[in-house]
């Protein structure tokens, strides 16, 4: 069963991502092909090197291709200028980082307004929308607080729920709970589910295979290239269908 | 728009409370430079408007003529104690003076020093003899009555006119008009105008107009003759003239004139009866308003240079902890990149954080450099005078100081690899 709808958000056409080093070329990202579809929960995972965190700065807006095509809501922006990639990352994409990154002087509520400042969008509309989210996240009554005064999990919830200030067409997710202990981990993770659950699109770069378990699909990179692309609901479906034959 | 200029530097000030100690040195530079400048030019306004206020009462349009005592050689005062010391302008050089320039005004002044009494109320002071053309080459004003005419001069009337400061020393409660008050011993004047207030030096060192009184040049010849005792060295001295103002048509013509009757009396080359005395004193007010103008200009001058030596301090000093600034915060730098900021924002924020702080130098300098003032003022009786434009602009260039030296650091934080700087720890 895989309730991702067949709009693709987010493309790669034989993307490659290469870089020079003195007299070798370093091949990061090879030739690689793939899509997002609205309401795909994806994981992307490989070997230290194998060229996840390259991809994530492309998905991401951060880092143009060397060569191939990156398409963002059906448009083009591999060959974007820096101002208009800004405003793809600003309008469609939602960035959540291992290390949280939120800003150290500012309250919750103003971290959660930084996205929509750079849109012009500030005003008691954003105030409303921050309210919301940090409802949404669980975090309704901690708006005035500094990032340092709440907890690990506590911060990744607040970079969440600004991820979502600007509606993107995609969370971007690296390593998002690789600074957290397990049950904070659940909990983040189960914050996914729901997301998901409600139809957000969420890419997140991993190589915590519990991480990933949560994931519609896996998409495994090895040296720049896909080497596949692991339904997960078909083997979960697949290993309760075992499970349920063992039992009988 | 203003609402995001606000927004920004609300957020500079937050990101400047996070180093209170840093930010504060920092500005420290900038406060000392405008505090300085700022009490500087206080006090360079404040010395020069006397002296050009003084300069330009004395009238731009007018060269001064003074007798004054030559000095005493040792012999001259022992071997004439009892003989009749001569010097000074005389009538006839004034008939010649207005001879030789037609197209000024010469008014004869003459001082001499005598009580003035009025029942009990008397002052010891100085009774100006002058001519009815005084009273506009002096650009003074009479408050009530009238000034000292033709026909009083010709008549040699006892009529006088008070300064302001000597008619309410008279009549502390009746009006003087009409009334009359005794001059030395023997002469009484009846009073026919009252002078407004005036401020300003009478040409007798020591006093002002305001507590003289005037009467028609002949009558003061008449009572009191040429001949007077000076009480400090119990002499008798022989003074026509104490003074000529001499009138230039207009400002244009003054340096001509002055060079006629500096050719006249006390000629360069060559010898003439007061140089050899030095016994005549020329003063010309344009001169002087135009050196002091001149002494000012070269004060600013070299005000300026220190003000930009001191804001240059300054400005390097913010825009090295900007740069420190930027470093520290490459991470907020990639953060804000990743959440749709354009390279232009992050410049705009780095430059606010500069601005935002070399203005809390400037806003400090200001309150400081106005302070300074007051306590000269208290303390040394110096005039000062703080100009309100002066202490606008001090305070607007320490602001644009710093968004000038915050523009390399603000580019640098700029043009940051978004992903490097996420990678930054
Ligand atoms: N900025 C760079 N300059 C040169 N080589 C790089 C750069 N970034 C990544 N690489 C190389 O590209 C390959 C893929 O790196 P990366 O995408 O970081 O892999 P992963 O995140 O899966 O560990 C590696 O061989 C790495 O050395
Ligand atoms: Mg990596």
């Amino acid at each position: 069963m895989n309730t991702a709808s067949n709009e693709v958000i987010a493309e790669f056409v034989d993307v490659h991502r290469h870089y020079q080093m003195g007299d070798n070329i370093v091949r990061a990202l090879n030739g690689v092909s793939m899509q997002v579809t609205k309401g795909d929960y994806l994981a992307i995972m490989g070997r230290s090197g194998s060229g996840k965190s390259t991809m994530l700065n492309i998905l991401g807006c951060l880092d143009r291709p060397t060569a191939g095509e990156y398409r963002v809501g059906g448009r083009d922006v591999s060959r974007l200028s820096d101002d208009d990639l800004s405003d793809v990352r600003g309008r469609e994409i939602g960035f959540i980082f291992q290390s949280f990154n939120l800003i150290p002087q500012l309250t919750v509520l103003e971290n959660l307004e930084v996205p929509l400042f750079y849109q012009n969008r500030v005003g008691a509309e954003s105030r409303a929308k921050a309210e919301y989210l940090a409802d949404r996240v669980g975090l309704g009554n901690r708006l005035d607080h500094r990032p340092l005064e709440l907890s690990g999990g506590q911060q990744q919830r607040v970079a969440i729920a600004r991820a979502l200030m600007n509606d993107p067409l995609f969370l971007l997710a690296d390593e998002a709970t690789g600074n957290l202990d397990s049950n904070t981990e659940k909990e983040i993770l189960g914050l996914f589910d729901d997301l998901r659950r409600d139809g957000v699109t969420i890419v997140i770069v991993t190589h915590n295979q519990t991480v990933a378990g949560h994931a519609d699909r896996t998409l495994w990179l090895r040296d720049g290239q896909v080497e596949c692309i692991v339904d997960n609901l078909a083997e979960r479906a697949a290993g309760s269908a075992a499970e349920a034959g063992g039992h009988a | 728009m203003i609402a995001d200029l606000m927004r920004t530097v609300r957020l500079g000030l937050k990101s400047l409370m996070l180093h209170k100690l840093r930010s504060s040195l920092t500005t420290a530079g900038i406060l000392f430079g405008v505090a300085s400048v700022i009490a500087m030019l206080a006090v360079g306004e404040g010395a020069s408007k006397e002296a050009l206020d003084r300069f330009r009462d004395m009238g731009v349009s007018n060269v001064l003529l003074r007798s004054k005592r030559p000095e005493e050689t040792q012999a001259s005062s022992s071997n004439s104690r009892f003989s009749i010391n001569a010097f000074g302008l005389s009538y006839a050089e004034a008939d010649r003076i207005q001879g030789l320039l037609p197209t000024t005004t010469v008014v004869r002044v003459r001082e001499v020093v005598r009580g003035v009494v009025r029942g009990e109320n008397w002052s010891s002071t100085i009774t100006v003899g002058t001519e009815p053309d005084f009273l506009r080459v002096t650009n003074m004003k009479i408050r009530e009555g009238r000034w000292i005419t033709p026909l009083d001069l010709h008549n040699q009337e006892n009529v006088c006119v008070l300064g302001e400061s000597l008619a309410r020393k008279l009549f502390p409660l009746e009006n003087p008009m009409n009334q009359t008050v005794l001059v030395g011993t023997e002469d009484r004047f009846r009073i026919v105008g009252l002078l407004d207030y005036q401020g300003r030096a009478a040409g007798a060192a020591g006093t002002t107009y305001d507590e003289c009184v005037f009467v028609p040049l002949s009558s003061s010849r008449r009572r009191f003759g040429d001949t007077v005792l000076n009480p400090t060295n119990n002499r008798f001295e022989n003074i026509e003239l104490n003074e000529i103002k001499v009138q230039a048509r207009d400002g244009g013509e003054v340096e001509a004139v002055a060079n006629v009757l500096r050719e006249l009396l006390l000629p360069k080359n060559g010898s003439s009866v007061h140089k050899d005395k030095g016994d005549v004193e020329i003063t010309v007010p344009l001169e002087l308003l135009q050196q002091a103008e001149a002494s000012k200009r070269m004060f600013n001058l070299v005000l300026a240079v220190i003000a930009s030596i001191s804001l240059l301090v300054g400005g390097i000093g913010i825009m090295n902890v900007m740069l420190a600034t930027v470093t520290e915060r490459t991470r907020e730098i990639g953060i804000r990149r990743a959440l749709g900021a354009k390279k232009k924002h992050i410049i705009q924020q780095f430059l606010v954080e500069a601005g935002v702080l070399s203005a809390l130098g400037g806003l400090a300098g200001v309150a400081l450099g106005m302070a300074v003032p007051y306590g000269i003022e208290h303390f040394f009786e110096q005039k000062t005078l703080i100009l309100p434009p002066h202490v606008l602009l001090a305070f607007g260039i320490s602001a644009a100081v710093g968004v000038v030296f915050g523009i390399y650091p603000a580019w640098r934080a700029a043009n940051m690899d978004p992903v490097e700087a996420l990678r930054h720890e």
